[in-house]
């Protein structure tokens, strides 16, 4: 799942650094264009609906906070 | 009231910053700008623009000629503090984008030539970078400079200030690769204000949620509303614009009573689904404008929001701020553009058809501008100016200009104006106005990434998307890297089709209308 979602955010920002103790948020990395467009690949990969009071800077933080979001909706935990 | 009282009225306004000092006497305590935590009182924000004024005023020569002031510096107290400082210098400001391209600014810097550079501690080896000839001061430095000795040089800098001088100048895209620099005056603000005082209760305007970045001009009418209506300026950190459901907490947080906003942002509160849960009884009045906004979703937020009255203001960034308005009064049909009104108080508006001749009801033409709001001009791009700015073609009598905007409108039947599209190749894109034209410039003759290319923008995805005849292996990636370094993120195409040859028309140039008629459907 977090590979995936690795994947996903690299095709959508191909200049983003690799690493996962990425903080997206405040190292400024993810604008609202990103997230915007991020929202609506995760929402069609993997069939969801993140709800709009979900998009908040606490799940977006890092690719682990972002696999834990996707897995609550999935309702898996893998 | 006697009725000499009629003729006793208050002396016209010279500048923006001319009732300043009685604003911040009628509350000095009043927070001025919320900036996160930190809040700063008007008296406090007074004290400190008074300091970076001295001591700009110290460092360059106080000559008769307006000088411009750079920022190179995020939306913060800071920022609004150094802005407040040029016009009590009795200069000019220009805000630089933070987050654009260096080769971009320093283009902007080349043909503005300012005085100073105004930047941070953080942004300032980027400012170093941008600035070539042009000397960088530190904000924190300039702070730290505090009056000790009579007379202030602010005292008599603005002596020679008149309505029509150079108030701020704001940047936008050009079609061959260099940045306009928009300069706007006194006067067209003192103009907007009047109207805006007019039309509206000032009560409105109290506490601002602002989300316009620094370099928009919604940000300086902003500044206006500070200035001369005593507004407390709350503003809404860029680490928050891509969390909705943040923002409108800090609307909540601190009784926002008035926004002014692109559409943009406002869709997307509206397709999240975010607007049933908020909370904003506080929100008196909504302006937006810069780009359409589709009628479906905003329903939606005339339907949350029973008590918010809603405006749709128009105007192209070369007359200062907007020049017509509709005041959002009835049920809108889903399938009926939201109509951008008729001409603020004090501005003519024209619809000039092909002919040259005013529109008759329901004929479509050229919106064109007349009036105090018109801009000086294009900052020392006198050609660009003559083009832009003509002799009325209706006056044949004396020197009266317009602005043609380029954008085709028509009266509808309860003589409400219509915007129909462009003229041309101009787009409005996440609020920001982009030149097609110069992205395919850049492509072509600068970075020479393409063969030939074609920039166009799907309405209906947002976004723009590029045909090209590409050169060798030159791929997708490779543009997009080469192009992210002259034009900001949102000039960005993110749709790329490679083609080996892109369609031309009868006149021999590219089939623009073909390319965005063909659109595919964005696939994943």
């Amino acid at each position: 799942m977090k590979a995936k979602i690795k994947a996903l955010l690299h095709t959508l920002r191909p200049d983003l650094p690799e690493g996962e103790g990425l903080d997206l948020i405040a190292d400024g990395l993810l604008d609202s264009f990103d997230i915007i467009h991020l929202v609506e690949e995760l929402d069609s990969q993997f069939g969801i609906a993140i709800k709009g009071t979900d998009i908040t800077p606490e799940n977006f933080r890092d690719l682990n906070t972002l696999t834990a979001l996707v897995n609550r909706y999935t309702g898996s935990a893998r | 009231m006697s009725p000499t009282c009629a003729y006793l009225r208050p002396r016209m306004k010279k500048s923006v910053i001319d009732h300043f000092a009685a604003t911040v006497r009628r509350h000095p305590d009043k927070p001025a700008v919320i900036e996160g935590e930190r809040v700063i009182g008007f008296a406090e924000l007074e004290q400190q623009a008074c300091t970076i004024a001295a001591a700009l005023c110290r460092r360059t020569n106080a000559g008769p000629d307006t000088q411009v002031f750079a920022f190179y510096l995020p939306k913060s107290i800071a920022g609004v503090a150094g802005n407040i400082a040029c016009s009590l210098a009795g200069d000019a400001y220009m805000n630089l984008d933070v987050k654009s391209p260096e080769e971009r600014l320093r283009a902007v810097i080349e043909n503005v030539r300012p005085a100073l550079l105004v930047t941070d501690a953080r942004h300032v080896a980027v400012a170093m970078r941008i600035a070539q000839n042009c000397e960088v001061v530190l904000v924190e430095d300039l702070l730290r400079e505090i009056e000790t000795s009579l007379p202030s040089p602010v005292d008599n800098a603005r002596a020679d200030l008149i309505d029509t001088d150079l108030y701020c100048l704001i940047n936008t895209s050009g079609s061959t690769g260099v940045p306009k620099s928009v300069a706007l005056n006194h006067r067209s603000f003192l103009d907007f204000m009047d109207w805006t005082e007019a039309e509206f209760a000032s009560g409105s305007f109290d506490r601002v949620g602002s989300l316009s970045p620094a370099i928009f001009d919604i940000y300086s009418f902003e500044l206006c509303l500070l200035l001369m209506h005593g507004s407390t300026l709350v503003l809404i950190p860029d680490s928050l614009a891509p969390f909705p459901v943040r923002i409108l907490e800090l609307l909540e947080r601190h009784e926002v009573s008035f926004i002014f906003w692109v559409p943009s942002i406002m869709v997307n509160m509206a397709n999240l689904g975010l607007l049933e849960g908020a909370r904003l009884d506080t929100l008196q009045l909504c302006w937006f404008a810069g780009e359409v906004f589709p009628t479906q979703p905003f329903k939606k937020w005339q339907q949350a929001l029973p008590h918010t009255e809603f405006v749709n203001l128009y105007g192209p960034i070369e007359i200062t701020l907007d020049c017509t308005f509709y005041r959002i009064q009835r049920t809108l049909r889903d399938d009926e553009p939201i109509p951008i009104g008729r001409a603020c108080d004090n501005t003519g508006i024209l619809l000039l058809n092909e002919a040259n001749q005013r529109c008759a009801p329901g004929e479509e033409g050229e919106l064109c501008v007349r009036g105090s709001s018109l801009a000086l001009g294009y900052y020392r791009q006198w050609e660009k100016t003559r083009e832009a700015f003509v002799q009325n073609p209706l006056n044949d009598r004396y020197p009266e200009l317009i602005y043609r905007t380029g954008d085709i409108a028509y009266l509808n039947q309860a003589g409400e104006i219509i915007y129909k599209g462009r003229k041309d190749s101009l787009i409005k894109h996440l609020g920001y106005r982009i030149e097609l034209s110069e992205i395919e410039h850049l492509l072509i003759n600068k970075l020479r990434a393409v063969k030939n290319c074609c920039a166009v923008y799907d309405t209906t995805a947002r976004e723009i998307v590029l045909f090209f005849e590409p050169l060798a292996d030159l791929d997708e990636r490779t543009i997009r890297t080469r192009l992210a370094q002259e034009v900001p993120k949102y000039m960005l195409p993110t749709r790329y089709h490679a083609q080996s040859t892109l369609p031309l028309n009868s006149n021999g140039k590219i089939d623009r209308q073909q390319l965005k008629l063909g659109l595919m459907p964005s696939s994943n």
